[in-house]
């Protein structure tokens, strides 16, 4: 019997140069289908997605920073997992990673609309590889049907692989190095870490850290890294705005 | 051509009239069934959903038509169990809005969500802390429970009626009544509720988020009386166009103002609810959330205004004409607020589902707006096209207003001494 696990994820803003790396390391991982004719960043599939932010000031006063966005692995009262009515939606308690299970999801998207991080996406096309590209797939992760939702969950299929060849040499406990997450692995200026949250020697809950959307309560496990105020301020919920730019917001 | 099929002593227009109200109809209907076949085939895709607005035009019409069709459940349960007599008068129509209005949601839903034949993975691997299973479970329940409220109906049919053993089976139906009305009601009860819940459990949307008794947020409750509160009026204003369009008295002006009176009643309830609640939210539940309440109205076209249209105009106007004996009297005030109840409950219905995804949750994420493709708006009109076509088919076939026949006669009765009273007043004196 091993230790149960808490994985979680330590984002560090100030690294972040918004390069995408991450994105596409997750599509191909993944095997997310290339996005469909007619489809837009709205409906389209980025299990991960790097959000460009400002301090809402204007020049010269005016900063950015990229806060990559994917599943928040919700510890506490998971608003999707308690929604879902056929159970498709499940907290791991070995791992504390959120799961989806597509084959018996009913594609009601009542959980999308529970997720305050909006890191939930609905399969709106049937999923089409151009010819050749198929060979490509990762045999490890299922693709999904149309009509059925999807999530991060951390590359279940890596951890899978972890377990096997911890199993195949005997062990019980997989090594820590043996499973990352694909943006883990393809972030080009080591913004995005990932660790088991229980684990003592990892830092990944720096004192500059910051949850999004704390407030709500929902626990999540992905913790954010920013020495700058108005980004650790954007992690929160709408910042209040001045009159004329409320103005121009409708 | 069909006038044996009509019921003895009523009158309805002639089949070539029928035929052309309901062709209209009939032509919408089949327009939407291509609509809802391109979105089951094709794929959801057709619609303007998107991932951020999961929910649309079909789950806002939704929610409001089972708010609307919940006077088939709050007349049954005073008409059986709280035996306001007055009411049998309009049971029948209640009945069959009742079944129209649930048929054509859960019709909607199968198209609304990505893999309809997995519906019944909610009965198999049920998650007993979602609202969505309980919405699920007590809706089929009580559409079975409506088709069984309507097969007597059906079985008074002149032509049916002469089969022997649908007499009898529809006799024995009429036994079980106060018993379905009490299952009918206590499904409808929670189903009503756990579409409140749908949105009131929601953490991670502060804006619908509330605090509640229990496991059920406070829009439980709120849901459950909305929709009370408007079913009779639904019921008034169908019974009071039905009126206008067949051009026959169907029931007393008493009844229409009893269903009113129960209407305004129950809307000054939720109004008074609504308020309290929309209070709590504002000064402790939203803020505890990190969201100051004020921010939500700061997202253009949503202002301010929609909370005073929803609770003033809409919800405490309405309910003070209703309440009003004097103004009730009249039909114009009468139906008027009948009508401002119902859109009342379906902006609140509105807000709770569109405006509850429009809003961002994450600071640097953008306002949304959402507007349904045609494909969308098909498959709605299809089910509008629905309800009118079994509504038509049932009045004209069977006794929807069992008070008709009485009525015509004595609307009959009043001509003629109309006519005697004209024409002996008229007539040359003899002595």
């Amino acid at each position: 019997m091993t230790a149960p696990k808490k994985y979680g994820m330590s984002i560090d803003v100030d690294r972040c140069t918004g390069c995408g790396s991450c994105m596409v390391a997750c599509a191909v991982e993944n095997n997310i289908p290339p996005a469909r004719p007619g489809a837009n960043d709205r409906n389209g599939l980025t299990w991960i997605r790097v959000y460009k932010v400002d301090n809402g000031e204007d020049y010269p006063g005016k900063r950015s920073a990229f806060v990559p966005v994917l599943c928040q692995q919700c510890g506490e009262h998971t608003p999707c997992a308690s929604v879902c009515p056929q159970q498709a939606v499940d907290v791991d308690p070995q791992t504390g990673v959120v799961g989806q299970m597509p084959e018996r999801c009913l594609g009601c998207r009542y959980c999308m609309a529970a997720c305050p991080y909006h890191a939930r996406y609905f399969n709106w096309w049937d999923p089409r590889w151009p010819a050749g590209m198929e060979k490509t797939l990762n045999p490890d992760v299922a693709p999904r049907m149309r009509g059925v939702v999807e999530k991060c969950n951390f590359c279940h299929g890596r951890w899978h692989a972890a377990k096997e060849k911890a199993a195949a040499a005997g062990k019980t406990e997989i090594q820590p190095g043996d499973y990352v997450p694909a943006c883990v692995e393809a972030c080009p200026t080591g913004a995005i870490r990932f660790g088991d949250l229980n684990d003592p020697s990892n830092d990944l809950r720096h004192p500059d850290s910051f949850r999004l959307l704390e407030k709500l309560g929902t626990d999540p496990k992905i913790y954010y890294r920013s020495k700058r105020d108005w980004v650790r301020q954007a992690g929160q919920a709408a910042r209040p705005v001045s009159p004329e730019k409320e103005a121009s917001r409708g | 051509m069909d006038k044996h099929f009509i019921a003895r002593g009523v009158r309805r227009c002639s089949t070539r009239q029928f035929l052309l109200w309901i062709l209209p109809w009939a032509a919408l209907l089949a327009f939407g069934l291509y609509s809802a076949g391109l979105c089951l085939i094709e794929g959801l895709n057709q619609t303007n959903m998107d991932n951020r607005f999961a929910f649309g035009l079909w789950i806002y019409l939704d929610l409001t038509v089972i708010a609307l069709g919940a006077g088939a459940f709050f007349t049954g349960f005073l008409l059986y169990i709280l035996k306001v007599e007055e009411l049998r008068a309009v049971i029948n129509s209640a009945v069959v809005i009742g079944l129209v209005c649930y048929s054509g949601a859960i019709a909607v839903l199968m198209v609304d969500v990505g893999q309809p034949l997995r519906a019944w993975f909610t009965f198999w691997y049920p998650n007993v802390h979602s609202m969505l299973t309980e919405v699920t479970f007590c809706l089929s329940c009580y559409l079975t429970v409506l088709l069984i409220e309507y097969l007597p109906i059906v079985l008074k049919n002149r032509k049916l009626r002469q089969v022997p053993s649908f007499l009898v089976f529809e006799f024995e139906l009429h036994k079980l009544m106060y018993v379905l009305a009490g299952v009918g009601t206590f499904l409808s009860f929670f189903h009503q509720g756990s579409l409140g819940g749908l949105y009131g459990v929601l953490r991670g949307r502060p804006f619908a988020f509330r605090e509640g008794l229990a496991v059920w947020p406070s829009t439980f409750f709120l849901f459950i009386i909305s929709a009370a509160a408007v079913g009779p009026s639904f019921v008034l204003l169908t019974t009071w166009l039905v009126q206008k369009i067949s051009r026959k008295p169907l029931v007393r002006p008493a009844v229409l103002q009893l269903l009113g009176r129960i209407s305004g009643l129950l809307l000054a309830v939720y109004v008074l609810a609504k308020a309290v609640d929309t209070l709590v939210w504002i000064n402790r539940t939203s803020p505890e959330s990190g969201f100051p309440a004020a921010q939500y109205y700061s997202w253009r076209p949503f202002g301010t205004w929609i909370l005073f249209a929803e609770i003033v105009l809409f919800g405490l106007v309405p309910a003070l004409i209703l309440l009003a004996p004097k103004l009730r009297a009249r039909t114009g005030w009468l139906v008027s607020a009948a009508a401002m109840a119902c859109c009342g409950v379906a902006l609140n219905r509105f807000v709770m589902t569109i405006q509850t995804l429009a809003l961002p949750t994450l600071s640097f994420d953008k306002f949304l707006s959402y507007y349904p493709s045609w494909q969308e708006t098909g498959t709605f009109l299809a089910v509008v096209a629905y309800g009118v076509l079994v509504y038509s088919f049932s009045f004209r076939y069977f006794q929807l207003f069992p008070e008709e026949r009485e009525l015509k006669l004595e609307v009959r009765e009043q001509e003629e001494v109309f006519i005697w009273r004209t024409t002996s007043s008229s007539a040359p004196c003899t002595q």
